[in-house]
């Protein structure tokens, strides 16, 4: 119980995946132009990121190490399918909306990410409540930048019209485009480095993560830690 | 319309008006992670090209030949980050051993680009849209050179920030991506061209 209380923590706060670990990028900034949207994109990597998490450490006795990243993708690749076809059976607006990012949700970093040094590791009903910290901690993310830049760049709250925003002043409309995104997440890390907040944009080579912990050189970086330790553990086992 | 206009206005809007990075947030990673020099951002962009082209003709072949002849094109998902992946690794085997001198300038670049979610958009989009062979090698090359473009436009700007008294908090990656954005505002400005 105290475990999955912690895990539940360790998404949302600690290791949030927008605020913190500033994974998955793309869909962040990508689908954040309106509140309901991120609520969708969160709500739908979080479906994905249960049950990958839940099927990996399932089978994590039973995946070779050699083949484990195949493996991993054609598993969360099932899942986003899954999930696919239930948005355009169920929410079709929403499924118009989001388009091309739904299939994209595959190479989502946090997925990915969680599911090398997490779910491979450890029993399925901690790994099943890691991916709901996680998901739930982007989905919160996502949301939050989404009331900001719909707010400001058309000055309505999650569809509704908000009269202080649209009578006193003409809504900055830039919020809600291309670069609002830019410069919402600008703004973001600005504050974070002001109040040293723990942000992986704080440190020195920190961002930019694809979730691809073969190919790099951050040692800093908590994923990559776990991911080392892994294998000088395995290293001395041999 | 002449057939070639319509390859070349599709190349330069997904080039321009469309750009993977600055407008429809796809490669952001590398686009902010490996921007910091100019050389590095060549390296990458061509990798990109590379990769990026021989994956949407093979998607779109498969998408053709297999997927839609026995209606399975639910699973293209599935399928497309499978042949990428795939892709990735036998052009990276083909190239260390026939090309070695192509090789040592892309082979750093080519194990990042298989979870590139522009590679893999691209050819999701290409084949969504049911555009034919010709246009879609178009539109994918049209992408990475717009990825190119904004990426080595990036890396030389941000050599120049370097030399530049920029605010504490905004030192790394917040400048960046105010710098992003102002990219993005420009390139906004093509909309009216095409």
């Amino acid at each position: 119980m105290k475990n999955i209380t912690e895990r539940l923590y360790n998404g949302l706060f600690k290791e949030n995946p927008t605020f913190v670990l500033m994974l998955g990028m793309c869909p962040t900034l990508a689908v954040t132009s309106s509140a309901l949207n991120g609520i969708g994109m969160g709500l739908s990597t979080t479906a994905v990121l249960i049950m990958s998490n839940l099927m990996i450490s399932l089978l994590r006795n039973f995946i070779p190490q050699k083949v484990r990243m195949p493996a991993y993708i054609v598993i969360v690749a099932s899942f986003v399918t899954v999930v696919q076809l239930l948005m355009q059976a169920y929410v079709r607006s929403l499924y118009d909306t989001l388009g091309i990012y739904i299939p994209l949700i595959v190479v989502n970093c946090i997925i990915l990410g969680r599911a090398e040094s997490y779910a491979s590791k450890n029993p399925p009903l901690s790994s099943l409540f890691d991916g709901l910290g996680m998901g739930l901690g982007f989905t919160i993310g996502l949301t939050l930048i989404g009331i900001f830049r719909e707010l400001l760049g058309s000055g309505t709250f999650l569809g509704m019209n908000i009269p202080v925003f649209t009578d006193n002043f003409t809504t900055v409309s830039i919020m809600v485009l291309a670069p609002g995104a830019f410069f919402v997440l600008a703004c973001l890390t600005a504050l974070q480095s002001k109040f040293k907040a723990p942000s992986a944009t704080n440190r020195k080579n920190g961002f930019a993560c694809s979730g691809n912990c073969h190919s790099c050189k951050d040692s800093g970086c908590s994923i990559q830690k776990s991911f080392q330790s892994d294998l000088t553990e395995k290293e001395a086992a041999k | 319309m002449n057939y070639f206009t319509e390859l070349l206005l599709t190349a330069a809007a997904a080039a321009l008006v469309n750009n993977v990075v600055l407008s429809r947030f796809l490669g952001l990673c590398p686009f902010l992670g490996v921007s910091k020099k100019t050389e590095t951002a060549l390296g990458m962009s061509a990798a990109v090209l590379f990769v990026m082209t021989i994956a949407s003709a093979a998607t779109w072949v498969i998408d053709k030949m297999i997927l839609r002849t026995l209606s399975l094109t639910y699973l293209r998902t599935i399928v497309f980050i499978i042949v990428i992946a795939a892709l990735v690794q036998i052009v990276e085997m083909i190239l260390k051993k026939k090309i070695p001198s192509l090789y040592s300038s892309l082979g750093v670049y080519l194990p990042l680009i298989t979870t590139n979610c522009a590679v893999l958009g691209i050819a999701i989009d290409n084949v969504q849209k049911g555009l034919g062979f010709a246009v879609s090698m178009a539109s994918s090359i049209g992408t990475s050179v717009g990825f190119g473009v904004a990426i080595v436009l990036m890396a030389g700007i941000r050599e120049r920030i370097d030399g530049n008294n920029v605010p504490d908090s905004f030192k790394g990656m917040p400048i960046v991506l105010i710098t992003a954005g102002l990219m993005a505002i420009a390139f906004m400005g093509f909309q009216g061209v095409l």
